[in-house]
C-alpha cells in the first residue's frame, strides 16, 4: 500500500513539475514577469477580501512560482542553481520507475517454488523455477508457493482420547497425522476455500470410513499399515474431486489403542496369553523328563535282560542275594525259630531293646 | 485547457482525483476466486466470471472488467468450493440405537444470479443449508440399521444424502460436491458405558478361553508323554514279564528299605521266619 501512495506522490510530483514548463510555453512569448503579476495581484488585492484564507493559495502560488522560475530560468539561461536540481528530480523519478519495473518484472523462483501469475486477478500461468519475466506489478502479479514443503496436520489428540467406532462396534482411541504438499498451486489457490480446514475434515472423514470397515483387533494390530494406505488413497480421491491441487504424501497412525476404560481387560488378554504359554512350557518340560526317564529305565532293563538271558538262574540268584544283602544290612533283624510264636512276640519291647542297644553305641 | 489548469489548480486537481475514482470504479478487478453479479439500481444485469465446469480457472471471466460507475453495483460471490459444517446430530437407526453424527458438505456456487436473487450472499446460503443438511443426514441414516450406520459410504447412503441436498441447493444456485460424515460416535453416558462394558466382558472371555486353551494343550502334552513312556516301558519290559516282575521287585526292595537319592528310610525292623527263602541255607538244606 505504501508503495502505491509513494507512487501516487511521485506521479503528482511529476505532473506538477511538467505543468511548469508548459505554462510559460502556453502563454506564448510573454516574459515571465507579467504572468506572475496577475497571480500575485489576484491573491493579494483582488477577489479575496481577507488575507487569511488566501494564505493557503499563496503558498501554492509560491510553489508554482518557484517551479516556474526554475524552468523559466532554464530557458532563459539564468539561474545556475536551479538546473541540476530539476534534472536530478526527473532522473530520480525515472530511476525509481525503472527500478520498480525491474523489481516487479523479474521474478526469481527457487527450485522448491512455483510462481502463480495473475493479470488483473486472472490466472495466466504458473512459472517454474528460475528467473522469469512478467509485466510490471499492477498488471501482473506473482504469488510464490512452496510445493516441496511437506506440511503435517495432527489429528486426534495424542494426550487425550479421540474415540472412533470400529466395524465390530468396538471403540478405538486413535491419533494420526497427515503429510501433504501442494501439487498444483493454481488449483490450491483458486479452487478451494480454506484448504487446510478442508484437508483436516477430509482426513477425519476418511479415517472414520476406513476404521469403520475393520475390526478392533485389526486396527490395533496387524492391519495398521493397510489402514494408513487406504486412508491416504481415499483422501487423495476426495481431494481430487474437489480439485484441491494437493498430494497426500501419507497418513501415519501414531496411536491405536483400546480406550482407557477397558485397557485393563485388554492387558489381561496378553497376560492370559503369557499364562497359557507358561502352562504349555511346563508340561513340555515334564514330557521331556518323563520320556528321558522311561528311555533310561527301559534301556537299563534291556541291558540286564540281555545278560540274564545268557544265564537266567545264576543271574537271578545273584541279583536276589545282592539286593537282600543290601537291604538286610541296614535294618534290624529278628529271626524267629519256632513256627507259631511270631504273633505273641512283644514287638514293642523288641524295638525298644534294639534302641537301647543302639543308643550307647551312638 | 492548460489555461484552465493554470488558473484553477485546486479544481483541476480535484477533477483529476474524481476522474481516477471513476476509472477505478468503472474497471473493477475480478479475481479468480470470485464471481461478480453486476446490479444496476438493484436489478442484476450480468455476471462476470461465472463458474464454468469445463474450464474452471484461467478462463475469460476473471481479470479487468467494466461497469457503469455509480449506477452499477457489484456483489461478490465466492467461486471456490465452500463448506458447510453440520452441528452434531443424534441419529436413530432402524433398530433404535443412537449415534451422534457430525457431517459436512462441500458445495460450489454454480449460478451466482440465482443465489443473489434467493439469498443474496453465500454466508446466508450456508445458514440456509446447515439445517437442511442436518435433517437430510438424520432422515437418510434413520432408514438403515445400526451396522450400516457405521460405514454409510458403503451402502450409498451418503450419495442419497447428497442427491437430496443437491435438489434443495439447486434452488439457491449451488451444487453439492460431496457430503461426508466426519464423526459417528456413541452418545456419552449409558450407550458408551455399555459399549465399554461389552468390550471389557468380551476381553475377559477371551482371556479365559486363552488360559483354558493353554491348560488343555498342556494336559494333552502330558498325556502324550505318559503314553509314550508307557509304550517304551511295555516294549522293553514285555520281553519277559516274569523277569521284569523279579527285577522290579528287587529295585523296589532296595528303594523301600534303603531309601532313594541318598535319603535314609524310616527305621525298619524285619522279623524273618527261618522258612524264608533268604534264610533257607541256615538250616543247611
Amino acid at each position: 500500500m505504501s508503495i502505491f501512495s509513494g507512487l501516487g506522490g511521485r506521479a503528482s510530483g511529476l505532473f506538477s513539475d511538467i505543468k511548469g514548463p508548459w505554462g510559460p510555453k502556453g502563454s506564448g512569448d510573454e516574459p515571465s514577469e507579467p504572468t506572475r503579476g496577475p497571480w500575485a495581484d489576484s491573491s493579494g488585492q483582488g477577489k479575496r477580501g481577507t488575507a487569511q484564507p488566501g494564505s493557503n493559495v499563496s503558498s501554492l502560488d509560491e510553489f508554482l512560482r518557484k517551479s516556474r522560475a526554475r524552468w523559466g530560468g532554464g530557458s532563459g539561461g539564468g539561474g545556475g542553481l536551479g538546473r541540476p536540481n530539476a534534472s536530478m528530480i526527473v532522473w530520480g523519478i525515472v530511476g525509481l520507475a525503472v527500478l520498480w519495473v525491474i523489481f516487479t518484472s523479474f521474478h526469481s523462483i527457487a527450485p522448491e517454488q512455483r510462481g502463480v501469475v495473475t493479470r488483473f486477478g486472472r490466472y495466466v500461468d504458473t512459472m517454474g523455477p528460475g528467473i522469469n519475466l512478467t509485466l510490471p506489478a499492477p498488471i501482473h502479479r506473482v504469488e510464490k508457493i512452496d510445493v516441496n514443503n511437506i506440511r503435517t496436520i495432527d489429528l486426534g489428540s495424542a494426550t487425550g482420547e479421540d474415540l472412533m467406532l470400529t466395524g465390530d462396534q468396538n471403540i478405538i482411541d486413535i491419533a494420526y497425522s497427515v503429510r501433504w504438499n501442494i501439487r498444483d498451486p493454481e488449483h490450491y489457490m483458486f479452487e478451494i476455500a480454506r484448504p487446510d480446514e478442508t484437508i483436516r475434515q477430509v482426513a477425519e472423514s476418511a479415517m472414520r470410513a476406513v476404521v469403520s470397515g475393520v475390526t478392533l483387533d485389526e486396527a490395533i494390530g496387524d492391519r495398521r499399515s493397510e489402514i494408513e494406505a487406504e486412508v491416504t488413497q481415499m483422501m487423495q480421491r476426495i481431494l481430487n474431486s474437489y480439485r484441491a491441487g494437493v498430494t497426500i504424501q501419507g497418513v501415519a497412525i501414531k496411536k491405536a489403542d483400546p480406550p482407557k476404560a477397558v485397557n485393563d481387560a485388554f492387558k489381561d488378554v496378553s497376560a492370559a496369553q503369557q499364562d497359557a504359554q507358561r502352562f504349555i512350557n511346563a508340561s513340555r518340560a515334564y514330557a521331556q523328563q518323563l520320556s528321558q526317564r522311561a528311555q533310561g529305565e527301559a534301556t537299563a532293563f534291556d541291558r540286564i535282560y540281555e545278560q540274564y538271558r545268557l544265564a537266567p538262574e545264576v543271574t537271578r540268584r545273584r541279583m536276589y542275594y545282592e539286593t537282600m544283602e543290601r537291604v538286610l544290612a541296614n535294618v534290624d533283624k529278628t529271626i524267629v525259630e519256632t513256627p507259631g510264636v511270631t504273633p505273641y512276640l512283644p514287638l514293642n519291647q523288641v524295638t525298644k531293646q534294639t534302641q537301647r542297644v543302639q543308643e550307647p553305641g551312638q | 485547457m492548460m489555461n484552465f489548469v493554470k488558473r484553477r489548480p485546486l479544481l483541476s486537481g480535484g477533477l483529476l482525483l474524481f476522474l481516477m475514482i471513476v476509472l477505478a470504479l468503472a474497471f473493477p478487478i475480478v479475481r479468480e476466486t470470485q464471481q461478480a453479479v453486476v446490479v444496476r439500481f438493484g436489478k442484476p444485469v450480468r455476471i462476470i466470471n461465472a463458474y464454468d465446469p469445463v474450464n474452471p480457472i484461467g478462463g475469460s471471466g476473471a481479470g479487468l472488467a467494466w461497469r457503469i460507475p455509480f449506477a452499477e453495483n457489484i456483489v461478490w460471490i465466492d467461486k471456490r468450493v465452500l463448506d458447510v459444517d453440520m452441528d452434531r446430530q443424534p441419529v436413530l437407526s432402524t433398530d433404535q440405537r443412537r449415534l451422534e453424527v457430525d457431517a459436512f458438505a462441500r458445495y460450489r456456487i454454480v449460478d451466482p444470479l440465482l443465489l443473489y436473487i434467493t439469498v443474496r450472499s453465500e454466508e446466508r446460503l450456508s445458514e440456509a443449508l446447515r439445517p437442511i443438511l442436518g435433517s437430510q443426514v438424520r432422515n437418510e441414516l434413520g432408514k438403515v440399521p445400526f451396522v450400516a450406520l457405521l460405514s454409510p459410504e458403503r451402502r450409498g447412503v451418503m450419495e442419497d444424502v447428497r442427491t437430496g441436498l443437491n435438489q434443495i441447493a439447486r434452488q439457491y444456485g449451488a451444487e453439492i460436491v460431496d457430503v461426508r460424515i466426519k464423526k459417528a460416535d456413541l452418545p456419552d453416558g449409558t450407550p458408551l458405558q455399555s459399549a465399554f462394558e461389552r468390550m471389557r466382558t468380551a476381553r475377559e472371555q477371551e482371556a479365559r478361553s486363552i488360559r483354558a486353551e493353554g491348560a488343555k494343550r498342556a494336559q494333552i502334552i502330558r498325556a502324550e508323554a505318559d503314553a509314550d513312556a508307557a509304550r517304551t516301558y511295555a516294549a522293553s519290559f514285555g520281553q519277559d514279564p516274569a523277569f521284569y516282575d523279579f527285577y522290579r521287585a528287587m529295585q523296589s526292595y532296595q528303594t523301600t528299605f534303603l531309601g532313594e537319592n541318598g535319603e535314609p528310610p524310616a527305621a525298619t525292623s524285619i522279623i524273618l521266619s527261618p522258612d524264608n527263602d533268604y534264610l533257607k541255607k541256615f538250616s543247611g538244606r
